[in-house]
């Protein structure tokens, strides 16, 4: 079409207007007539036994509407959170899964753990009975994280979990590793953490819930990702109320990053709640609630060997990590470290051999769950950190040792040994692509004027590859997912030609209004402007399965396109009847249909019409209106992939990190508005950057966050981050009707072992040879003050 | 936050008898420091007295050989003044960097000086300078101003009107800032002025303090070489998940070469 507005237009997004405008509505800003709030009262300890909760003085306080504790959630039978993925251990048994009561009952888990809920007239009259519930505890030794979890005799979690062992999974086949590391001429190996975050939404997560009695009907607002999940794990699992009395509403969502994919009690316990105190009830989470109880990502520690022949060739891999659950399994918790991890292993390489083991634990902490990217950095770190580790152990160049070991474009469709089979890449060519854009033929130039002013400067690389489009429902069935991950639309033309647009996924960030209206613009020769795309509602919506796992487009926008292929498919009969003309010689393009080779037209608006206004219809054979819908299953994962590059200056004389350069090179498949593809590989780009750098969630020994706000925990800012360069190679995903991949994550996944090998890089020359994510100033000051002494004691 | 009674008064000493009249009222000066005490309830006092509408608290002037800062100066007009630059560089550039842009609008130098957190940057300056302290009621040195972490010589209604600065030969102010809050880790303030050559560290101990070891190397020679090998105890200093004591020791030697070599 439509060049102007269509697909590959870098059109600027609807819905900014609102947000720059401060118009935009989320859930806090929602008041329902009689408006109540709540406040939780939670657990100051990592675990402790509740031995009594005395709530008599605050029931007395002015506003107060109820108290209520866990308790009061057993007798009135709700059901506990759920966890959406069953693993299997290797013995085929299945994993622990705990009880999530939605107010912790008996025992609190985690600091955070919600032990009573008080619901009062205003905000203020909650918080100030929140204060008056006494609360007993009987405080016990604590697994505070997955050192002390994991030490012999450490305390249990769960008396059902010996070892705080969640499960023990595996992938690949060991007996083909070992042969593989039998010959192997090389054996390099590798311990690290990948360091745990907190998500960090810029709105914090909110529910107000609301019953009226008047039609028994109850609706939830909240902070979601997918509306739809939530509505039906409340309806399956936890309120016990069918779909058809539940509407759930996300409406503006200010960013999720994974964090508000998943069911939380509070949503369950607002409209509970409603419905005892007779008014609607609203919670928002404060920010340092917020740091103990949004779900945190990664968290791993891993040991890895990698066998690599005489010619630098890679031969085999051998993983074995240990993946910090926390005290609950949060709704998509098992399946990050196993199915969104350890299947990634083979990165853009080709492997002959993989074997993998996962321990995930359970440590009385707040629940991990996917995080931007999602098991997918940690993939990456693990093993462009090893890649790094053995061209520097064999004496071969990075990029050389990768472009030994890349999957050749001719290799494809490459099966790998640990599960996916990617469709398609070209990973010389996104590497070709960064480099050249980078003038890394230069970078010695560069690396010689950091010397003269002081600086070391460092260069880190990584190639990296990662599956999103989630997901094929029959494969993740098999894999232990207790939901299908197709996506819904229904696409609805107006009378005078206008489009509505519903889609299951949920926009919170992604410019969704634009990219998809931008599909309509393709097909239908539409306008944006009259184009709506309605999300986040369950009563206007089909179905569908959210945002999350870069996969709006690649499976929400093949069930819009399925739709508008159904929507064209019936103008043409509609056409066919008014030109006078057989179907079959009804062509559709640029918004008109034609009889093939004549100048005889119906634009789309005519036909439109025609489907509402059907004086002069094919009534016999088809039905007026011109409102379709469509659910799209995909057929395989999509693999994004692409090369990442970073150089750092570093101040020897307080080892300040910072970064000067960042060129990526990515392939996200074919794209819709390369605008918004650009702002999403800038976003990712800079968590990924703050996870290698700044953000780190730190649990001590006994559980306690030691970093529950922004005085302490450092979120990247526009400051610390240069201009990004961001290029794209496309190669078209060749199973989805668009031929697009996914890029909400690729940032994230690529970045940080690019940041932390050019932070060893620079430090190489002074003996240093590891350090931690995030690389602190203090960090990198000790690694250069501990391998000086080293060196001294040598010489 | 909980439920206060606000009051608008109109000169300073309207303020100190509204604030001398209550158990526990609080002054509000730009709120910086303030709200966020209030927004976590560490602080209840059951009246706010704002200093918005006291007139003659917000003027910079040149008296002699001291440069005089309003109390309700913000931490922006200190930043920009064309005095203050003109007379005192190194406070201009110490106010640009505080906080963030936001922060600089709204803060006060009255009230960071009365707040007296121990990672601020003002008080680096105070000492390093040898500033004074106006008082609705008195004047007080800033060496015996600040007297422990969030403690300070102020009576409870005492109110700070003016800090006075002495104009000086040279100095500068380096700072390694806390990554998430912006507020100093290690602050040093290298100033001489008539009364001889000061090095005032903030953010790295509970209250700000000199060092006396690197005064005198100075003021034997003014140079960043002087500071060789000069180290400054780790004991008394803070240690948290930003900075150890040993690493905010080795700040200290680095940021007040750095200071120095800024004087040059």
């Amino acid at each position: 079409m439509s060049g102007a507005e269509g697909i590959g237009a870098s059109v600027r997004r609807k819905e900014d207007r609102r947000f720059l405008l401060g118009k935009g509505r989320y859930t806090d800003d929602i008041v329902l007539p009689d408006q109540s709030y709540a406040v939780f009262v939670r657990s100051p300890y990592a675990h402790a036994g509740i031995t009594s909760i005395d709530t008599r003085a605050a029931c007395e306080l002015p506003g107060v509407l109820a108290v209520l504790t866990g308790k009061d959630t057993v007798d009135a039978g709700l059901g506990g959170v759920p966890c959406g993925w069953l693993v299997k251990n290797k013995d085929g048994s299945n994993m622990v899964e705990p009880p999530h009561p939605s107010l912790a009952v008996d025992v609190a888990r985690h600091v955070g753990d919600p032990v009573a809920m008080v619901i009062a007239t205003s905000k203020a009259a909650a918080r100030a009975a929140a204060t008056a519930v006494a609360v007993d505890y009987d405080v016990r030794p604590a697994a505070g994280n997955l050192d002390t979890a994991t030490a012999p005799g450490a305390p249990l979690v769960w008396d059902a979990a010996p070892g705080n062992i969640c499960f023990d999974w595996h992938i690949g086949d060991p007996a083909t590793t070992d042969a593989a590391f039998a010959k192997a001429a090389h054996v390099v190996e590798i311990e690290l953490t990948n360091s745990r975050v907190a998500p960090n939404a810029m709105e914090p997560r909110a529910a107000n819930g609301h019953f009226e009695a008047s039609s028994d009907q109850y609706t939830l607002y909240t902070t979601s990702q997918n509306p739809h999940l939530t509505r039906l794990l409340l309806a399956a699992f936890t309120l016990h109320v069918p779909e058809h009395k539940l509407r759930v509403v996300a409406p503006d969502v200010g960013g999720g990053f994974g964090s508000k994919i998943f069911h939380y009690a509070e949503e369950l316990l607002v409209l509970w709640a409603s419905k005892k105190v007779g008014r609607p009830v609203k919670w928002t989470s404060e920010r340092m609630e917020a740091f103990v109880t949004d779900a945190h990502g990664r968290d791993h520690h891993s040991k890895a060997q990698l066998a690599v022949d005489a010619n630098g060739k890679f031969l085999g891999l051998r993983v074995a990590t240990l993946a910090n659950m926390g005290a609950y399994l949060s709704t998509f918790a098992p399946a990050v470290p196993t199915y969104l991890y350890a299947t990634l292993l083979s990165g853009p390489y080709d492997f002959p051999a993989i074997y993998a083991e996962v321990k995930a634990i359970f440590t009385n902490t707040v629940a991990v769950d996917a995080y931007r990217g999602a098991g997918r950095p940690e993939a990456a770190y693990l093993l462009e950190r090893l890649v790094d580790k053995a061209a520097r152990q064999l004496g071969i160049d990075r990029i050389e040792l990768r472009r030994k070991n890349l999957i050749q474009p001719s290799q494809f469709p490459y099966q790998t040994q640990v599960a996916l089979q990617y469709d398609i890449g070209d990973y010389q060519a996104t590497l070709d692509m960064a480099l050249a854009r980078n003038d890394h033929a230069h970078y010695e130039d560069r690396r010689l004027a950091s010397a003269k002013r002081g600086k070391l400067r460092g260069f880190g690389i990584s190639t990296y590859i990662e599956a999103c489009g989630i997901a094929p429902s029959a494969l993740v069935g098999a894999l232990g997912a207790r939901a299908g991950l197709y996506e819904a639309a229904n696409v609805r033309v107006h009378p005078t030609g206008s489009v509505t647009v519903f889609t299951g996924t949920h926009s919170h960030g992604q410019g969704h209004e634009t990219t998809f209206a931008q599909l309509i613009a393709e097909r239908l020769g539409v306008s944006i402007q009259n184009v709506e795309i309605v999300h986040g509602d369950t009563d206007r919506i089909p179905f569908g399965m959210g945002t999350y796992g870069s996969r709006s487009a690649a499976v929400g926008g093949s069930a819009i396109v399925k739709a508008l292929d159904k929507i064209v498919d019936k103008g043409k009969k509609i056409a066919a009847h008014l030109l006078e003309a057989s179907v079959a010689d009804i062509e559709f393009k640029d918004g008109q249909y034609r009889v093939v080779g004549t100048d005889r037209v119906k634009a789309f608006g005519e036909v439109a019409f025609a489907a509402y206004v059907p004086h002069n219809y094919p009534i016999d054979t088809v039905e007026p209106g011109l409102d379709e819908s469509a659910f799209y299953d995909p057929k395989n994962f999509t693999f994004p992939g692409g090369t990442h590059l970073v150089e750092v200056e570093i101040d020897p004389d307080t080892g300040v990190v910072e970064v000067v350069d960042v060129t990526i090179a990515d392939d996200v498949g074919v794209i819709i508005n390369p605008m918004i593809v650009d702002g999403q590989a800038h976003g990712g780009l800079a968590q990924g950057i703050g996870q290698a750098l700044y953000e780190e969630a730190v649990y001590d020994s006994e559980g306690q966050l030691a970093n529950d706000s922004y005085l302490t925990y450092t979120m990247p800012r526009a400051a610390d981050l240069p201009m990004f360069k961001v290029g794209n190679h496309v190669t078209a995903c060749t199973h989805n009707p668009l031929g697009v991949k996914g890029v909400g994550e690729t940032g994230a996944i690529g970045v940080p072992p690019a940041v932390i090998g050019a932070v060893l890089d620079a430090l190489a020359p002074l003996g240093v040879t590891d350090i931690s994510m995030p690389a602190t100033p203090e960090k990198v000051w000790r690694a250069i003050q501990a391998a000086k002494a080293a060196t001294g004691k040598k010489a | 936050m909980k439920d206060f009674v606000f009051h608008r008064p109109s000169t300073v000493a309207e303020a100190v008898a509204m604030l001398k009249a209550r158990d526990d009222g609080k002054f509000l000066a730009g709120g910086q420091s303030l709200l966020p005490v209030l927004k976590l309830e560490l602080a209840e006092p059951t009246d706010v007295i704002s200093l918005a509408g006291v007139p003659g608290l917000r003027d910079i002037r040149v008296d002699g050989d001291r440069l005089i800062i309003g109390a309700s100066c913000t931490h922006d007009m200190v930043a920009r003044s064309a005095e203050v630059k003109a007379h005192l560089p190194a406070l201009a550039a110490l106010a640009h960097h505080i906080g963030d842009a936001q922060v600089r609008n709204r803060g006060t130098i009255g009230g960071s000086v009365a707040h007296a957190d121990p990672a601020a940057d003002y008080p680096a300056a105070l000492i390093a300078l040898g500033a004074t302290i106006k008082t609705d009621r008195r004047t007080i040195a800033a060496d015996d101003f600040f007297t422990g972490l969030f403690a300070t010589a102020l009576e409870r209604d005492e109110l700070i009107v003016a800090v006075h600065f002495p104009k000086a030969k040279r100095a500068a102010y380096a700072k390694f800032a806390h990554r998430a809050s912006k507020y100093a880790v290690v602050g040093v303030m290298v100033a001489e002025t008539s009364a001889g050559v000061r090095v005032a560290v903030t953010g790295a101990a509970g209250v700000v303090f000199r060092v006396p070891a690197m005064e005198a190397a100075l003021s034997k020679a003014f140079a960043v070489s002087s500071l060789d090998g000069i180290t400054v105890a780790t004991d008394d200093l803070n240690s948290d998940s930003e900075a150890s004591a040993e690493y905010r020791a080795h700040l200290i030697g680095v940021m007040a070469k750095r200071a120095v070599q800024a004087c040059a």
